[in-house]
């Protein structure tokens, strides 16, 4: 390989590398449009419990013979299409999904006490394992992120309306219970998705960093939404490459990125409001 | 045609009785002050005109026709909730939000419905200031800002919920010209609730007291007198005019004041993240 190529190409020869990635890139992209609604609507703590919940999918499932990825996916999805259930003001519950965020971390401890060869994969599932993520559950990813995409471009405008105006968006004939129920399965499939990239206890920085960030910079919805993308996806490729230049953990690097980003757009508010 | 028919209306939540039997009529293009205590039923009787609230008797007609949800020509603005202000979303895309927000699909708003809102903004003259964060507007603002999204598809009858809440007198005053100069202006219907008359006495045509599951609508003069408050408030009321003020007192106390002191703290209560 010649010197005179840039840096980035020598990375680029691996496959695993290549993956990554696209995996990370696909994630970065769901977790920014729908984190930004969930930032909007005040319902992050519920997105975080959501991945906790995913935890005692991942290690359930093992214990019956089944794949992580789908027990994690499952459970997520049904949890959340509970929360919704449950009703629009999910956020305001903080001490019940606290319980069951930590009820779902002491099972899925218990699940992988009765299986115990599994323990290795155990940091993989909480921190994330980005490097081993192979071609078929890019493929996975991608077809899961789509579906996510679609369904919240459909409810977007009614989501946005009844998170702005319940009462108006009441008047019109827009159902809260609906949009909640379809909102949070949205939030679901997008969290098991960024679980597979940073961990199910690291979820918040790919879900919430960019989408809260992107809210601080801009007052557009349209921007700020791509923004959240963008963002997301500058930091999830930057995280890989430099864990691929340092070995240090890709999760790290993104956690990182994630937190200086948000306080320097935090910082950029304070100092635009006191100008 | 009229804009509010109530014909032997009687509303119930749970077990209890919010409008018992009242039959009333609001003319087009009138604007009727809606007031009474803390309670006594004005946002019930707003979500019962909008066909949120369903009656357990009687009949609700609006602008001629049986209530019905989603009703483009009625506008409504909902009492104001503090956690608008938390967002950082810019006003005008917050009045857009409005703007055919029932519908699924395309997730941007069209170039209609921006036009719509644009419109909307100019008839209370927020086009400037919705270019700013929510987060950044103050109570006044905000109230431009909901004025304008209720205004959305020209309706032909408005019902404001208590509008003037938590702004102080100066901005009341705002609140209530504009509001009238608009009414005056698109010729509409405005039922507009409040917790104090005097800010209204002057503007409204007529007003509509709530109290005890009653109601009683005629001219200020007619209405807003000892024995027919005291029906409503169930108990001795003593109205007393001063210098073109009206005060509603019980013992000594002025009711309406103290209500209005009791509400801000409950509209706090209300706030959600
Ligand atoms: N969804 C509800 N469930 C139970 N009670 C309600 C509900 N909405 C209103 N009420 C009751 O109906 C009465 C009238 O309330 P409301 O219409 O909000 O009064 P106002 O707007 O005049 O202060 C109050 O006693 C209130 O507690
Ligand atoms: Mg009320």
């Amino acid at each position: 390989m010649s010197r005179a190529m840039p840096t980035g190409t020598t990375m680029l020869k691996y496959d695993f590398i290549i993956n990554a990635l696209a995996a990370a890139g696909i994630v970065a992209v769901v977790a920014g449009a729908v984190g930004y609604f969930l930032v909007l609507r005040g319902q992050t703590f519920a997105g975080h419990a959501l991945s906790h919940v995913g935890f005692a999918g991942a290690t359930g499932a093992v214990l019956i013979g089944l794949s992580p990825f789908w027990g994690l996916v499952a459970l997520t999805l049904l949890a959340g299409l509970a929360m919704g259930f449950l009703g629009e003001r999910v956020s305001g519950r903080d001490v019940a999904i606290g319980m069951v965020l930590s009820l779902s971390l002491g099972l899925g401890l218990l699940f992988l006490h009765f299986y115990t060869s599994f323990a290795i994969q155990a940091t993989g599932l909480l921190f994330g394992n980005v490097f081993g993520v192979d071609r078929a559950v890019v493929y996975t990813l991608g077809f899961i992120g789509l579906t996510c995409l679609i369904v919240l471009a459909v409810i977007t405008r009614p989501l946005l309306f009844v998170t702005l105006q319940p009462e108006l968006a009441e008047a019109k004939s827009v159902s809260p219970r609906l949009l909640s129920v379809l909102f949070m399965a949205v939030v679901a499939l997008a969290v098991a998705e960024a679980a597979q990239i940073v961990g199910v206890l690291l979820v918040f920085t790919l879900m919430v960093g960019p989408a809260a960030a992107a809210q601080r910079l801009s007052s557009r919805l349209g921007l700020g939404v791509l923004l959240a993308v963008l963002l997301g996806l500058g930091e999830a490729w930057l995280g890989i490459t430099l864990a691929y230049y340092t070995d240090w953990p890709v999760s790290f690097w993104i956690t990182a990125l994630s937190a200086a980003v948000y306080f320097a757009s935090a910082a950029k508010g304070s100092l635009a409001a006191a100008a | 045609m009229t804009a509010i028919a109530l014909d032997r209306v009687t509303i119930s939540i749970g077990n209890r009785r919010i409008l018992s039997d009242v039959t009333l009529t609001i003319e087009d293009g009138e604007f009727i002050g809606m007031l009474g205590p803390n309670g006594a039923g004005k946002t019930t009787l707003m979500r019962a005109i909008l066909g949120l609230v369903p009656v357990t008797t009687g009949t609700i007609r609006v602008l001629g026709a049986p209530v019905g949800r989603g009703n483009r020509a009625v506008g409504y603005m909902p009492q104001t909730r503090t956690s608008i202000g938390g967002f950082r979303l810019s006003g005008r895309d917050f009045v857009v939000s409005a703007a055919n927000g029932h519908r699924w699909g395309i997730p941007w708003p069209a170039k209609a419905d921006y036009r719509e809102a644009d419109r909307a903004l100019e008839l209370v003259g927020a086009r400037e200031l919705a270019m700013r964060p929510l987060a950044e507007t103050s109570g006044g603002e905000r109230q431009r800002l909901l004025l304008a999204q209720a205004l959305l598809g020209s309706p032909k009858l408005l019902l404001l919920d208590e509008p003037l809440i938590s702004l102080d007198p100066h901005h009341q005053a705002d609140v209530i010209e504009l509001v009238r100069r608009l009414q005056k202006d698109i010729g509409i219907a405005v039922l507009f609730s409040a917790h104090e008359l005097n800010p209204l006495l002057g503007t409204i045509d007529r007003v509509l007291y709530l109290g005890n599951g009653q109601a009683a609508l005629g001219p200020v003069d007619e209405v807003i007198t000892s024995p027919v408050l005291s029906r409503l408030y169930g108990s001795a009321i003593e109205v007393i005019r001063l210098n073109g003020r009206i005060f509603v007192m019980s013992d000594q106390y002025e009711l309406e004041r103290g209500e209005h002191l009791h509400e801000q703290g409950h509209a706090h209560g209300h706030d959600h993240a």
